[in-house]
């Protein structure tokens, strides 16, 4: 490629400006709307979230196993 | 092509050994890159052709050239030089974060500082697997919540069943390094691949004697390591990342490269597909310390971020399809939103000086759960940028962590050659 390397230059220079136009053409929200809706799926999920709330020992498959009393 | 691309070419003789010429033709506007050498003195040998172009054998003034055909380019507009893109770059660049600034009111713990604290956690391992003979590399739950695939240094592929511990099938690969696997979402099939450049599909099968590894289906085929895998909303399609700095979207029956995904300026190391509700895109990171969103439908780059100051080794979506995590070697995690288009947090202390390998969400997205490279696991909260926990446990760096589909139970995989599944 050594021959090239000026080409190859052009050619990644054109892309990168085509591709800094696409970025910069990207529709943004305000970020404190943006968090304020992040904040707010986290809160209404919060009551589904086992590893956060933690499950009842008899829901859980993975409880320390108890023994058997046999009367 | 129909029509000649040497067509109006004029071919120099450069050095003795070799010939090399670049013109722009219109139309189409075609840059015409030659090299080869003098068919006089020896003959020309075709140059390993990158996708999109083909090579032409042309017989010119006793000169045997052989011609790449470049990506078809955009001709040069009047006045432009390689000076003024350069320029014209560093003003965009310079735009966007101009125009990301203007839209910064407020920093998402400021927005979280009313909500409560996360309550103390008691997540405990509660099953350790063992039987790789070598680091478990990568890890993946099947959407039944209790069975995991998992791949290992050791060229071993496990699927287990992590109530009971039970090794349901065991895959052998041709190759040591399998970096990467995943479920199918209807269980009845794993992908895995790694250094043998390839990604394969295993279908499973209900019946223990018959030998999986036999029908084993290469899909995916790069130039380098396949870094990661994932498939997408059904068993047909497969998407993958590789150290030759591409993505790729395969059909899983007939092999076709459906899309391929060019932007990355070094390897791939993790993909992750945008959870469905949300729509076609998935986000890439790298060891240009970039991360990267794609349609998977055009193939184009959306949005690109750039903030780490180091390899990217893992990137996750965040529940809701709008923000997403990333892991880095520059020992922070941070959390990015897409509409708001930057990087909203970062969780990062002092105390943590080695690379972050992997992160997951809890089901709600409070919770960052990320493996280190310093054996632990740190759970982060994502609201309030805080460390919430350290899990301890593993005696080698942790390569992957994994909330399990229903969020009951977080799965670790370590370079200490075993999986641990922790709940609370």
């Amino acid at each position: 490629m050594s021959n090239n390397n000026a080409h190859s230059n052009l050619i990644i220079a054109q892309r990168t400006v085509k591709q800094l136009r696409v970025e910069a053409n990207v529709r943004r929200i305000k970020v404190s709307q943006a968090c304020a809706d992040l904040k707010n799926f986290c809160l209404q999920n919060a009551s589904r979230d086992p590893l956060l709330m933690g499950v009842p020992s008899s829901d859980n498959p993975f409880r320390p196993p108890k023994s058997c009393s046999l009367f | 092509m129909s029509q000649d691309p040497l067509e109006g070419c004029r071919i120099s003789a450069g050095k003795k050994s070799a010939v090399s010429l670049g013109k722009a033709l219109h139309p189409p506007n075609l840059l015409v890159v030659v090299e080869g050498t003098c068919g006089a003195c020896v003959a020309a040998s075709p140059v390993s052709a990158p996708e999109g172009s083909c090579s032409y054998n042309v017989a010119h003034h006793h000169l045997c050239v052989c011609v790449r055909v470049c990506m078809a380019w955009q001709g040069l507009q009047k006045g432009e030089t390689l000076a003024s893109l350069k320029q014209e770059s560093e003003n965009l660049r310079r735009k966007l974060e101009e125009e990301r600034g203007k839209l910064t009111d407020v920093e998402l713990h400021q927005v979280a500082e009313k909500v409560e604290t996360v309550a103390a956690l008691s997540i405990k391992t509660r099953r350790v697997l063992k039987g790789h003979g070598n680091k478990v590399l990568s890890m993946d739950w099947c959407k039944d919540k209790r069975r995991l695939v998992s791949s290992s240094q050791d060229g071993k592929v496990i699927v287990w069943d992590a109530f009971t511990l039970n090794k349901e099938h065991g895959i052998t690969l041709p190759c040591t390094w399998v970096m990467a696997c995943a479920y199918a979402p209807s269980g009845c099939a794993v992908a895995c691949g790694g250094l043998d450049n390839k990604c394969s599909v295993v279908p499973l099968s209900l019946d223990r004697n018959e030998n999986v590894t036999a029908k084993k289906k290469s899909v995916a085929m790069h130039t380098n390591y396949v870094s990661g895998c994932s498939f997408t909303n059904s068993d047909m399609q497969l998407l993958t990342s590789s150290g030759d700095g591409t993505c790729a979207l395969w059909d899983v029956e007939s092999g076709q490269l459906l899309q391929s995904f060019h932007g990355h300026t070094a390897d791939v190391l993790s993909l992750d597909l945008a959870p469905s509700e949300t729509g076609n895109t998935f986000v890439s990171g790298g060891c240009d310390m970039k991360a990267n969103v794609w349609d998977m439908r055009s193939g184009q780059n959306i949005q690109s971020f750039d903030n780490h100051q180091s390899d990217i080794n893992c990137v996750k979506y965040y529940p809701s399809g709008d923000a997403f995590a990333s892991a880095s070697d520059d020992a922070t995690c941070r959390f990015y939103d897409l509409r708001a288009d930057r990087e909203v947090a970062v969780y990062q202390k002092d105390s943590i000086i080695f690379g972050a390998s992997s992160v997951d969400f809890s089901l709600s997205g409070r919770l960052l759960f990320a493996g280190y490279n310093d054996y632990t696991i740190n759970v982060w909260d994502v609201l309030k940028g805080t460390r919430v926990s350290v899990l301890f446990g593993h005696e080698n760096r942790v390569s992957r962590v994994r909330v399990s589909p229903d969020g009951t139970a977080l799965c670790s995989a370590s370079w200490d050659n075993t999986l641990r599944v922790s709940r609370t």
